[in-house]
């Protein structure tokens, strides 16, 4: 058998697993059937420059030597992570942005989907989904991170966490939209208001309260992700977009804004996504996500070998921008700058890179970010001295992955 | 040119400068949108707020809601509201070690409405927009108030013999109310 036949044999089984799953995936949602069957991938030559190549296609795939996917977990009711060590740079391909919802992801007919404002405003409005679409729109960057992101890293670190189990639950990526005070302006914002009720268009009927603060501040609503349209996994047609806040309160699907004088104490903001603290009491409406970082690569389950390497990850702040990362080698004994790829946008992940030269012995990688208002990601043991390890939410202690004598790496969860 | 002219020309210059800057900066409105009737409005206002803002009309007693429990939730939360982890949280347990509120020492602790819920009006809330699983949004008022009446007095929050409206909800003060902070967090060198 030639190299030639082997690997052909071996795209052959990828397209047919992926063809196996695909109904598994699709369970439970209706199945439009394709017209045109499936092409499995061509064989792959010796030498591409002596075989005409594929034909152009409507939609473009990842070569099949490249598969990141994400690590979808529950049922309706689920989360599946973004493959943070299959990723370079900082914008989240909109396929493998993670997902968390709470009553499945809806399907909804952007035609009759409607935003309605209504509450302390003068002029009760509805908006269709076009003519959100109609007001001056702006394309900004952003990060979006579950509030629970890294819950099983701080409560209980294993060496077999990958960067995509430790914090794949967060995503940057260019949204388009309008900024939610030129709305408000369009419905009259009552002096009296100080509160606004968002609300979701799922089976849960999702609503958070927002502080109008944050609306005449930064926050959009979008329809576009990474340049095309969000998909109903990121809240199609419609979803809000807090910048630097907790994901939750990026009410996706959105169809309703209502304003007020006070919070709603709704069950995501009273029984979820609230912080119990040691001292007895627990943090709500947290909404703040705090600095942090991850080196993304190298990282378990890879071995290196000695020589150079490039160590890099993503670095945020929900406060603002990053001003600084420091990548220690030697398990936090000293620390250098690493490399920011370039300026570091507000609330946006930024890419840094420390170029390191193993030399074969044990070693601890750790990356640690500050923020521009000062503030320094932390040790796990100074956060649960503050938070407690019970706490729920908001976890961002400092990371890192072990390098064993045999070039091993895997995840250092204790600094 | 006389004085006159050159004068009006100047004016004229000054109202198109105006107009134009007019016109590029935001208008007050955009025209966009139609206004939203009391009725649209009515049909998704389903929100009620721990003053008792938005609770409709209806009562329910804790013996119809533990009927309705038995027959709409116990399949997913348990007979005794027990939950199934992860995906159908426990709903029923008031301190069950005598730990006071030690979640943070504790992860294994489990939240229930009794130990961690500060407002009795979320459950409404929650349990009219988003129960049952099988069909959200699908009880009568009545039915909403009833089931609240049972979690509550399940949890040994409200008597066992209790009837719940509007009115009578929005006096029901959680065990548990005091114990919720405003965020303290700013930024900065302080770890919070």
């Amino acid at each position: 058998m030639k190299r030639r036949d082997l690997l052909a044999g071996a795209a052959g089984l990828i397209g047919g697993a992926v063809l196996a799953g695909a109904p598994n995936a699709a369970a439970g949602q209706q199945r439009v059937p394709s017209s045109t069957p499936p092409v499995l991938p061509p064989p792959i030559p010796d030498d591409p420059t002596k075989l005409q190549g594929a034909p152009t296609s409507q939609v473009g795939t990842r070569s099949t030597f490249v598969t990141p996917t994400r690590t979808p977990y529950g049922e309706v009711t689920g989360s599946s992570l973004t493959p943070l060590q299959d990723l370079t740079g900082t914008i989240t391909p909109a396929d493998l942005h993670f997902e968390r919802h709470h009553a499945g992801v809806p399907r909804i007919d952007p035609a009759k989907h409607t935003l309605m404002i209504h509450g302390l405003v003068k002029r009760p409005l509805v908006f269709s989904v076009a003519d959100v679409q109609r007001f001056p729109q702006v394309t900004r960057t952003y990060f979006v991170e579950c509030s629970g992101n890294g819950r099983a890293a701080y409560r209980d670190p294993k060496p077999d966490m990958t960067p995509q189990k430790v914090a794949g639950l967060t995503g940057n990526s260019e949204w388009t939209g309008v900024p939610l005070r030129v709305l408000l302006a369009e419905a009259g914002v009552e002096a009296s208001a100080s509160w606004f009720l968002a609300e979701g268009g799922d089976a849960c009927v999702m609503t958070r309260s927002i502080p109008l603060e944050k609306a005449m501040d930064d926050a959009l609503v979008v329809w576009a992700q990474n340049g095309e349209p969000l998909r109903p996994e990121q809240g199609f047609p419609l979803r809000l977009l807090l910048p630097g806040w907790e994901g939750n309160t990026n009410v996706k699907w959105l169809r309703r804004l209502e304003l007020g004088t006070r919070p709603w104490a709704t069950r995501w903001e009273t029984s979820k996504y609230t912080d119990p603290l040691p001292d007895g009491t627990a943090r709500q409406y947290s909404f703040e996500m705090d600095a942090k970082s991850i080196i993304t690569s190298p990282a378990f389950p890879r071995t290196i070998v000695k020589g150079w390497w490039p160590v890099t990850g993503l670095a945020w702040s929900g406060r603002g921008a990053i001003r600084r990362v420091e990548v220690s080698t030697d398990n936090g004994r000293s620390w250098a700058d690493a490399e920011l790829h370039g300026t570091p946008l507000a609330k946006a992940h930024v890419r840094f890179t420390h170029q390191w030269k193993w030399d074969g012995t044990e070693s601890v990688l750790l990356s640690r970010a500050t923020d521009d208002t000062g503030y320094v990601q932390p040790t796990r043991a100074a956060l649960i001295k503050v938070r407690g390890l019970g706490t729920d939410f908001h976890f961002n202690q400092i990371v890192g992955w072990r390098v064993a004598a045999d070039g091993h790496l895997f995840f250092h969860g204790e600094s | 040119m006389t004085a006159a002219i050159g004068s009006s020309l100047l004016l004229a210059l000054a109202v198109l400068t105006v107009a134009s800057c007019a016109g590029r900066d935001t208008p007050a409105r955009y025209e966009l949108g139609r206004a939203a009737t009391p009725q649209e409005i009515a049909a998704l206002d389903i929100d009620a707020a721990p003053d008792g803002h938005g609770l409709p009309p209806g009562h329910g007693s804790v013996a119809e809601g533990a009927a309705l429990f038995q027959q709409k939730c116990q399949q997913c939360h348990g007979a005794n509201g027990e939950g199934m982890a992860p995906a159908f949280p426990a709903l029923v347990g008031r301190d069950p070690k005598g730990e006071g509120f030690a979640f943070a020492n504790d992860p294994k602790i489990t939240k229930t409405i009794g130990n961690y819920w500060p407002e009795a009006v979320t459950v409404f809330d929650y349990v009219r927009r988003a129960m049952p699983h099988t069909a959200p949004g699908s009880l009568s008022n009545d039915e909403v108030y009833a089931l609240t009446a049972h979690l509550l007095a399940a949890n040994k929050v409200i008597a066992a013999d209790a009837t719940l409206d509007s009115a009578s909800l929005v006096r029901v003060k959680m065990p548990y109310h005091d114990r919720f902070v405003k965020d303290n967090r700013r930024g900065g060198s302080e770890l919070k």
